[in-house]
């Protein structure tokens, strides 16, 4: 019998897809089930954040970089303000610096919660979405207590913050800490070791770490690779050198140091160690006016700055340059995900179609962030 | 249920039209309510409500979509084969429907007591491969093709299991009609098979073997009605909905009954294999307990009661991938089946 | 290793490549590199021993006067824990720069968005396509000059 022709199929996964987090297309070729060759084409969610922020004021933007990575505005609210800030030479009061640190973090529980949730639902667990999506809510209740919007939050101001805090914020808080010890154990036990959930994804997307690093890879998906590296304590910024917490990094207790599951875990981990940083920091914050240090009118002098801060998903920055006059003259986004996707093509191929969904979920990316 | 009719209409054609609507009737009743059940039970395992807006506990929810359903147009996917795309979804349903003919609801109420009928329901319920085939292809969608080609590798490798690990039943009892398996259990709840069946002493070596195959059974069987962890058919993170991309309306809907009518067949099948069927777990202590109506209670109870568990999996597990899902079956599966049945085989030789 | 020590090494080996230093801007300091001698120098950043900066945190494409356009590089070394921000300044009636792709994977998609929103071509780069906006789309929306189009492909652009 004569050879049977094959042919490479090519697939289109997205832009509308359940499990490309977005609008995210990513052009597979296929043979069979192995993936050849993964092209991302991106731009669906473009919003010309660059364009627009040239024509606002620096205050005015805060609220475009809330739009970046909706489910983490927070850190991105405290990049952008950082990188002002720093421009401007302006010194913060205690209060407003704890209170960032402290929001950032509850920030950064909401983001990996949903990392780990839409996760979960990417492995066809849906439970587990539902379990974090309603740990989640309690943080952004506690957002909505403090500045009254759940999502996109306008908080950080160039200089202090829009509001300041409650005592019943800081009895929520505690109240939260002690609420989210166990259901974190919970979701580990459901999903973290789940004898399934391993098999999907240990051992699957090894990315090496020098790799990594050439790619830009940051955050999470960089400690996965087994690299101790945190921007919070090893380039500081704000006041993150005053509190004691652990740098988590993939050990490689199931599967390889690398893999998507060692990824994951990464920020299963970081949430106890976000809980400990919020511990001790709730208990300190000094007096103070929150709103002190807000300049009447930000008008920085000419110059550039580019402050990298450790956003849930990794390393976030804004390059902001100033011509000395009101609006910035130019406002890049180093933006996380965008860096942390470019190495899906080299780690995906010679895996199977499901392994690229749980590559693409290992990496937490959102496409406002990418797409910008 | 044939002596019934036949009493009541005589041997006519009138007779084998009707024995068939009582089981439909019920099928599509279980299936209505077992969608609404599946809604229920996993919205209190993910600490939600549920639909509870129609009737009292949301127990119109499912009639309602289904009339909406109705109501929807079925759209013709450009360039697809018509012919096969509609009639893909007809033949799921009817494979997974006739299976039901042999299902013995009660010594007296089986659509027909066949002498091959776990044969028989083997053979006519994976039939279905062909529709869902058929599906795949006619759609002309990429993901449905996928999705159809998993499902024809995946069920025509878990027959195996799945055959093999019954044929452990039928060794013992050396026949292969439904009724016998359940009237060969009679005498209380340590007689079913997975508890080693009917017999003396010795039988104790045969609990680990029947436990063992009532799982493979029972595993091997999810991963023929497409439910998680082995949905990978559907597997919505990956192929969206695989087969049942391009339906809509009424079709979608013939697949969502086949799917549920499935479940509670295979249910039905373990059930009547391992768990007594229709007897009662009391056997003969309490006589009035194994009149025909309780036995159809008792075949509800044991059916429904495993329909729960594969609900109940389908909200816990993640799932798996395709090449796991083949090593399981050929690697695992079946061999530990093929032991068993020697094991079996042993057992019998020397005991018997 | 601070930016002045780095400069001075450079400019020992690459000498006119390099251009002048900036130590008084506000933030951090800064210095020039050629348009053609990028690629070398970035190599040279990365595999010298004391350098090694692995890291390309951040590559951005900016009008950076009236008639130049610069390519900011912020790189960082995972090694020696030092950063550097390097700058290629290129005029608008030729903007051509070599790549550094090759150098640093991270460059890869940062040139192409650079070349998508600001129009420097990258010499050597493998796949310079717009990546954010369309493909069809025309003129690159970070230029001063930009002038923002009142039709597309024909269409009026409600505003």
């Amino acid at each position: 019998m004569a050879e049977l022709r094959t042919e490479e199929l090519t697939l289109n996964m997205g832009p509308q897809h359940p499990s490309t987090h977005g609008v995210l297309r990513l052009v597979l070729k296929l043979n069979g089930e192995i993936v050849d060759d993964v092209k991302p084409e991106l731009g669906y969610l473009h919003r010309c954040f660059e364009k627009h922020a040239e024509a606002m004021t620096y205050p005015q933007v805060i609220p475009y970089t809330d739009r970046m990575d909706y489910v983490n505005a927070m850190s991105n609210e405290l990049a952008y303000v950082l990188s002002v800030e720093k421009l401007l030479g302006i010194e913060i009061p205690e209060r407003v610096e704890y209170i960032r640190v402290i929001m950032s973090e509850l920030q950064r529980i909401a983001s990996h919660l949903v990392a780990i949730g839409t996760y979960g639902n990417d492995a066809g667990a849906f439970t587990p979405f539902l379990y974090c999506f309603m740990d989640r809510e309690k943080v952004l209740e506690l957002f909505e207590m403090v500045c009254g919007a759940r999502m996109l939050y306008n908080y950080f101001w160039i200089g202090g913050l829009s509001h300041d805090i409650t005592p019943e914020f800081i009895t929520k808080t505690k109240e939260l800490i002690k609420y989210l010890r166990p259901r974190i154990k919970q979701v580990n036990n459901l999903l973290s070791y789940n004898k399934i959930f391993i098999e999907r994804t240990a051992d699957i997307g090894i990315l090496p770490v020098d790799v990594a690093i050439n790619a830009g890879v940051s955050g999470p998906s960089l400690r996965g690779s087994g690299i101790k590296y945190d921007l919070r304590k090893d380039d500081t910024y704000s006041i993150y050198n005053r509190f004691d917490f652990e740098v988590c990094v993939g050990t490689g207790e199931r599967g390889t140091v690398g893999d998507c599951w060692n990824r994951y875990i990464v920020r299963a981990y970081e949430i106890e160690q976000s809980l400990r940083i919020i511990e001790q920091a709730i208990d300190k914050i000094p007096e103070g006016d929150v709103q002190s240090a807000v300049p009447k009118r930000v008008k920085p002098v000419a110059g550039e700055s580019y402050v990298r801060t450790e956003s849930p998903k990794g390393e976030l920055a804004y390059y902001v340059v100033s011509d000395g006059s009101l609006n910035p003259y130019r406002v890049k986004a180093r933006s996380t995900s965008f860096c942390n996707l470019s190495v899906i093509n080299q780690i995906s191929r010679g895996h199977m179609i499901a392994d690229v969904v749980m590559i693409l979920g290992s990496f937490d990316i959102v496409l406002g962030c990418i797409d910008r | 249920m044939e002596n019934i009719f036949t009493q009541w209409f005589g041997n006519s054609l009138l007779t084998y039209i009707l024995i068939p609507v009582p089981i439909l009737v019920y099928v599509s009743v279980f299936a209505l309510y077992a969608v609404l059940a599946e809604r229920k039970v996993s919205a209190w395992m993910q600490n939600r409500i549920g639909p509870n807006r129609t009737d009292k506990f949301g127990l119109l929810q499912t009639i309602l979509d289904g009339l909406k359903l109705v109501q929807k147009e079925i759209v013709n996917p450009t360039r697809s084969d018509k012919l096969y795309f509609r009639m893909a979804p007809f033949i799921v349903f009817t494979a997974a429907f006739m299976g039901y003919a042999v299902l013995p609801f009660s010594s007296v109420f089986m659509g027909v007591n066949l002498n091959i009928g776990l044969f028989y329901f083997f053979s006519i319920t994976s039939l279905g491969v062909v529709g869902v085939l058929m599906a795949g292809w006619a759609s002309n969608n990429k993901y449905s093709l996928y999705g159809a080609m998993r499902t024809v590798a995946q069920i025509v490798s878990y027959e195996i299991p799945t055959a093999l690990s019954a044929i452990v039943v039928v060794m013992l009892t050396g026949t292969l009609s439904m009724n016998n398996y359940a009237l060969a259990q009679s005498g209380g709840i340590f007689n079913w098979f997975i508890f080693g069946g009917p017999g003396d002493i010795y039988k104790i070596i045969l609990i680990p073997i029947m436990v063992i195959s009532v799982v493979i059974l029972f595993i091997s069987t999810l991963a023929e009605t497409n439910r998680t962890p082995f949905d990978l058919t559907e597997a919505d993170s990956e192929l969206v909905a695989g087969v049942h991309i391009e339906y809509s309306g009424m079709l979608f809907a013939m697949f969502f009954f086949a799917e549920y009518a499935q479940m509670f067949a295979v249910s039905g099948v373990i059930a009547t294999l391992f768990l007594g069927g229709w007897q009662s777990p009391f056997g003969d202590l309490i006589p009035f307990l194994n009149t025909p109506v309780f036995q159809v209670l008792w075949f509800l109870g044991k059916g429904l009661f495993l329909v729960f568990v594969q609900i109940w999996l389908r909200w816990t597990l993640p799932r798996v991938r395709i090449d796991q899902l083949m090593t399981m079956c050929w690697k695992y599966l079946i061999p530990i089946t093929l032991v068993n049945l020697f094991l079996v085989g042993l057992y019998m030789l020397i005991f018997k | 290793m601070e930016t002045n020590e780095v400069y001075e090494k450079l400019k020992r080996v690459f000498e006119d490549g390099i251009g002048e230093i900036k130590t008084d801007v506000p933030v951090y300091p800064f210095f020039f590199v050629s348009a053609d001698k990028i690629n070398a120098v970035s190599l040279f950043l990365r595999d010298e021993e004391s350098l090694q900066f692995d890291n390309l945190s951040c590559l951005s494409g900016m009008d950076y006067d009236k008639d130049n356009l610069a390519v900011v590089y912020h790189l960082y070394s995972y090694v020696h824990h030092h950063k550097l921000v390097v700058k290629v300044v290129i005029p608008k009636s030729n903007p051509v720069v070599k790549t550094v792709s090759d150098v640093w994977a991270a460059a890869d998609w940062h040139e192409r968005e650079a070349y998508d929103l600001v129009g420097m071509t990258f010499e050597g780069h493998p796949d310079l396509r717009r990546i954010l906006l369309s493909e069809d789309w025309e003129g690159h929306p970070l230029r001063k000059d930009y002038k923002v189009p009142e039709f597309y492909k024909g269409m009026k652009v409600p505003y």
